[in-house]
Order: C-alpha cells, then structure tokens, then sequence
C-alpha cells in the first residue's frame, strides 16, 4: 500500500512538472544505439547483455518504476550512471557520448515508453 | 663503366621500393572489397551523426595502423572469427521472441576470407593508415604486474566490463567485442587509449567513456594480457 502511494505521489508529481521538451523520436534512435542492449528492444529490461548480469536492467516500461523517477534523475542517471542516483553502477556514464540535448532527447522517449503507451 | 653504373643507379630504386602498381593494387582492391562496409575516409566518417550508426557493418579502419597487430590481422584476414557476437551495430541483429532478445544470427554478416598473399598485402596497408597518432602518443601504458583476480575484478566487478564484453567464450556481454583475444588483435597503447576515451577513437562508438584513472586503466590493460598469457 505505501509503495502504491509512494508511486502515486511521484505519478502525480511527475505529470504536473514540465516534462523537458526533448524531441522522443529522436530519442527513440539513440535509445535503440545505446540502451537496448541492456534495456532491450521494448525497454522491459531484457536485452541481450542480461543473462550474465548480477543486477537486472531496469524496466523502461513499468510505469510505477518510471513514476518514481523525476526527470531531472533520469537526466542524472543518464549522464552521470547509476551510482550518481545511488543505483546499480552496471549503469554505465553516458557523458561523453552524448550531449544535453540528446539526454534531454532520451528522457523525452523514455516519458513516452513508459507511460504514453 | 659509366654507363653500367648509371644502369645500376637507375635499377635501385625499383629493387628498394614495392612497384607502385602492386601497392596501387592492394589500395584500390580495398577501396573496392571493403569500403561498403569499413570506413577509411576519416573526416566523411567523423561528419556522420548517430542516425548512420545503424548502417555500419564494421569498425572504422582508418586508424587500423595504429589499432591493430599486423600479424594478427594477416592471420585472421585468413580465417576470421567473429569478434562481435551481435555485429557491429546489435539493434540490427536482435529478435525478440516471446518477449526475449535473442542474436538473429543469420543476419549476421561473415567476413570474406582472403588468401594468404592478399591477406599479407592488406594487413601490410592497413598497417599504414595510423590517424589518430596524437591518442596513441599520449596513450600512458606499461607492461604491469597486477595480480590476476585483482584484475579480474577491476574487469568484472569494478568497472563492470564484463556486462557488454565477454572475457571467456561463453561468459559476459554480447553486444562489445569479446576481449579474450584482444591482447593478440590489438595494440597495448590503443587498449589503453581507447579504454580512457573511447569517443576520441570514434564519435559513434556505442562504449561509454568510465572516467578512469590511469592505475584503473592499467589494470583492464594488464587483464587482457594476463589472459593471452594464460593460454
């Protein structure tokens, strides 16, 4: 029950925040180059790399787990991996790959994956 | 006697240097067997955004001279293996059956084998296109002696290499190159070049840069040659 709530704060909070005006259908292409190895081709955390992988990618599709993640953390943990959000570091740095506004672009596909669909 | 020696001055140069039909051959059947696939042209390819990344078939080999073994490649020109599991770009190789991803292998592209004399003159000219020079002089790297689990570890668990590269043939990632035979492919100071910046070497290249110090650095390097070693 609290994680219910928990999410529906964050689901509340994130669909009243202005998402980041990213571009998602070029997000989708960078998304495809950069994630769906881990992530998977349908962002649900299946991708080829899992099967060796002492923590499983997160699910890109799973609306509650995205709820739980304000924009600005996406962008975070985009750029910076996952221990800049205190997650998994088998969440690599993207960086110096790519640039703001392609994270922007990312975060703008990954709103759509999650919850548009 | 003048004469002779003039006739002999003239002939050292042709002694001495490769005929330039014979070199202009081996430049002109690359253009024309691997191009479709390889890069050579360094500032076209540096011009591509992310979107061409999906029509790549194999790396880039414009600075091949300063990646690669010679003997390395004349040997694998011969009879190559696949490196890449998932091909060059792996989107385009993966099938989700019953909501998993799987390698599509039959749309994996094997790589022609040449013949040992076309393999020793390719690998011979690949050897020349050395772009990139600056990385490789500033590449810091020398021969160390990290322990192996130490250096398995900084592979599997510190830098977590292992989720897209596999460091035994059945075991880690698939969407990198394996690295089980890198140390014999590739040169030291490209490993430890490419491992600490790898956007530098390639704008589209789908590794992400750690931020590694060059103790860190070392040791992924000492790893891949501790691994060449064991065998």
């Amino acid at each position: 029950m609290e994680r219910f709530l928990r999410a529906l704060v964050f689901a509340v909070a994130v669909a009243t925040t202005p998402a980041l005006a990213g571009d998602a259908d070029h997000g989708k292409v960078l998304y495809e180059a950069y994630c769906t190895q881990c992530h998977g081709m349908n962002g649900d955390g299946g991708g080829i790399n899992v099967r060796d992988m002492s923590v499983q990618p997160r699910n890109h599709t799973d609306p509650e787990e995205m709820a739980a993640r304000t924009d600005d953390e996406l962008v975070k943990v985009i750029k910076h991996g996952g221990k800049a959000i205190d997650k998994s570091v088998l969440m690599p740095a993207w960086d110096d790959n790519l640039s703001d506004e392609q994270v922007t672009d990312l975060v703008a596909y990954l709103r759509r994956l999650c919850c548009e669909q | 006697m003048k004469r002779w020696i003039g006739m002999a001055l003239a002939l050292l140069p042709v002694a001495i240097v490769p005929a330039p039909s014979a070199a202009g051959d081996t430049v002109d059947w690359v253009q024309e067997k691997c191009a479709g696939c390889h890069a050579f042209d360094q500032s076209a390819y540096e011009s591509l955004g992310i979107e061409a990344r999906s029509e790549r078939k194999g790396p880039p080999l414009f600075y091949a001279g300063n990646k690669f073994r010679q003997e390395w490649l004349g040997t694998w020109l011969q009879s190559p293996e696949r490196i890449r599991p998932a091909g060059d770009y792996p989107p385009a190789h993966i099938q989700t059956v019953d909501g998993e991803d799987r390698i599509d292998a039959g749309s994996l592209l094997d790589h022609p084998a040449l013949d040992a004399d076309r393999a020793a003159d390719v690998a011979e000219y690949l050897m020349t296109l050395q772009a990139r020079d600056d990385l490789i002089e500033a590449a810091e790297y020398e021969s160390g002696n990290t322990p192996w689990r130490l250096a398995q570890m900084n592979f599997a668990k510190f830098n977590n290499c292992i989720a897209c590269h596999r460091d035994e043939p059945d075991y880690g990632g698939v969407s990198g190159p394996e690295l089980y035979t890198a140390w014999q492919r590739l040169q030291p100071a490209f490993i430890a070049s490419y491992i600490a910046d790898p956007v530098a070497w390639d704008h589209l290249t789908l590794m992400s840069a750690q931020d590694l110090n060059a103790s860190a650095v070392q040791k992924l390097v000492d790893y891949l040659r501790l691994m060449a070693e064991e065998e």
